[in-house]
């Protein structure tokens, strides 16, 4: 099923120090992280964001601290997905483990705009600018990273693989 | 194959591998923090897991929000403690401990060979021992902590060569902002940094210790040095465990080869907000400064401490500046004391503070007011990064930063007579 949002377009190189800002990085709460999402970057984003809103930024999304807290708070927020040129490696990893649809699509970045709606269709990679008409091609993660998301994040699938390997041993 | 290729072979059991498969790896160490443990240790508890996978691999350390810098953090803080005791896990608490990536190398934890991640972006620290280091996330880490391994997709290595002679206060710290000067805050994405030449031959473990350290801040994995008698000197007076390290084969396949010739750099800045926006300290005029942060786990070494303490000594820092020197660890900080340097640091009117993450993320210990402007040694200058959204950090070595501290504004060392 392909989602649709409205955008919040945001420049190169977002760090998660602006995603979450450090000295709210004493909690693990979600709705409590949702609260300053963004906030170095656009202090009014927390009370502009709508759920189902989509973030649209260029290259190197994510990029500086390990901090989950950055695509948790992003995802809390009712964010639906992050469209980016690209995404800095760990905070990839951790937006695919959490759930957070993350889909790099250099040229539909490059001519989408704050307000625009974008239609995003992860399985075939496909993104619609609903504004322009325009279709753009996103990277396809490859079967591994798919199964992670198919099952519903990291945990599911390492917790499945637990159960599986409980079960065949008691089986034996 | 490189030597992070012929690693990730090994943990994958395989006889080799190439860039751009996903392996799944048996891990050799698995490192959260204060921050990022709690988040770990729930999601850990989720999985249906009684036990960490092996508790002598498993390792907890306080550090950015402690000594506990409010309640909430203490409650982090005992989050961990208990789940590390309860587990019979390998925890370093505050005072006989520091900054994770200044202390487990001290504990000869990090040796060559190994696969070990942290909930920490900085784990690519151990590169400089000739391990595959990189960070992940809570989630990642909690997954590894009850199954022992993790996947990764082998990145494709860059090689960089480094020639000539270094110049005197040229130091690990400018050349690799120099390096992610060149290349840019994502010139390295997903890579593997291999850093080679003459010069990182000559260069001290503490050096490359801070270059494997900022791999990050040029998007890489990790980055990566061949463990030499330099590796081995450091290993022999911390550990008897034995390691297996890795080289590259002469007809291994790089991404890229990037040569630098290191012979005229001058000491480098990375101004505002980026650490890629780096400059020669001495072409920085006019730029007065509020605070110097001396310590981290990028600069926060012994040999850092003796840099600043060289330049300090006799001297006063400026009567607008307020200078924090942070020892990485407890070790770091009994050695400075026996040394002499905590006393040229009190004498030249700087504070000598406990040893944490603190200022460098804003957490505590230093945090800036808006329109602040700090000369840290730390690895990240971005917005709001030590504080107020406007507040600014400029990337420094500690001989750049103790000059600055002595001038009240960016100076290079070379200024002072």
């Amino acid at each position: 099923m392909p989602m649709r949002g409205r955008v919040w377009k945001f420049g190169d190189n977002i760090d998660t120090d602006v995603i979450i800002p450090a000295r709210y990085l004493v909690t693990i709460d979600p709705q409590e992280l949702a609260q300053h999402v963004m906030e170095d970057i656009d202090p009014e984003f927390a009370a502009k964001v709508r759920p189902g809103d989509i973030i649209v930024a260029g290259r190197n999304f994510g990029c500086g601290s390990s901090r989950e807290h950055a695509p948790i708070a992003i995802k809390a927020a009712g964010v639906q997905a992050v469209v980016a040129e690209s995404f800095a490696r760990i905070f990839f990893r951790n937006a695919i483990n959490i759930g957070l649809p993350v889909v790099e699509a250099p040229e539909a970045v490059r001519e989408t705009e704050t307000g625009d709606e974008l239609e995003i269709d992860t399985e075939n990679g496909i993104v619609r600018n609903l504004r322009t008409g325009k279709t753009y091609k996103a990277t396809q993660y490859d079967e591994f990273i798919q199964h992670i998301i198919r099952a519903g994040g990291l945990l599911n699938a390492v917790r499945e693989r637990i159960e599986a390997r409980k079960a065949a041993e008691a089986g034996q | 194959m490189t030597m992070a290729e012929k690693i990730l072979a090994r943990a994958a059991g395989r006889r080799r591998v190439e860039p751009g498969e996903i392996v799944e790896v048996a891990v050799d160490l698995v490192m959260t923090n204060d921050i990022t443990a709690p988040l770990s240790i729930a999601e850990f508890k989720k999985l249906g897991v009684e036990r960490v996978f092996d508790p002598k691999k498993v390792v907890f350390v306080p550090d950015h929000f402690v000594p506990a810098k409010d309640i909430k953090a203490a409650e982090q803080s005992k989050i961990m403690r208990e789940f590390a005791l309860e587990q019979n896990a390998i925890y370093f608490e505050i005072g006989r401990a520091g900054i994770e990536h200044v202390v487990l190398p001290e504990h000869g934890l990090t040796r060559p060979g190994m696969v070990i991640i942290g909930a920490d972006s900085h784990t690519c620290t151990y590169g400089a021992f000739n391990a595959f280091a990189t960070g992940m996330g809570s989630t990642d880490i909690a997954a590894a902590m009850a199954t022992g391994t993790t996947w990764m997709r082998v990145p494709p290595t860059m090689k960089f060569v480094y020639t000539g002679t270094l110049p005197p206060f040229v130091t690990g710290k400018d050349l690799i902002l120099y390096t992610i000067g060149q290349i840019g805050v994502d010139g390295a994405l997903y890579a593997c940094m291999e850093f080679t030449g003459p010069v990182i031959d000559d260069l001290p473990m503490d050096d490359r210790i801070t270059m494997a350290n900022m791999a990050i801040e040029a998007g890489a994995k990790t980055g990566i040095f061949a463990c030499d008698e330099k590796t081995r000197q450091w290993l022999a007076n911390v550990t008897t465990e034995p390691y297996e390290p890795v080289d590259s084969d002469p007809d291994a396949h790089y991404a890229q080869v990037i040569e630098f010739d290191v012979s005229t750099l001058r000491p480098l800045v990375a101004l505002p907000h980026l650490p890629s926006n780096v400059r020669p300290a001495d072409e920085v005029r006019d730029l007065p400064i509020d605070q110097v942060v001396i310590g981290s786990c990028t600069n926060g070494r012994l040999s850092d401490l003796r840099i600043a303490a060289e330049i300090l000594k006799g001297r006063q820092v400026h009567p607008h500046v307020r200078c924090i020197v942070i020892p990485g660890s407890q070790e770091v900080a009994k050695q400075a004391t026996k040394e002499g340097l905590v006393d040229i640091f009190l004498e030249a009117g700087a504070v000598f503070s406990v040893s944490t993450c603190g200022p460098c993320l804003g957490g505590y210990m230093g945090v800036l007011a808006k329109g602040e402007r700090c000369v840290s040694t730390t690895n990240r200058n971005f917005r709001g990064r030590m504080g107020h959204r406007e507040s600014e950090v400029i990337l420094a070595s500690p001989a750049v930063a103790a000059a600055s501290a002595v001038l009240g504004r960016v100076a290079s060392p070379f200024e002072l007579n």
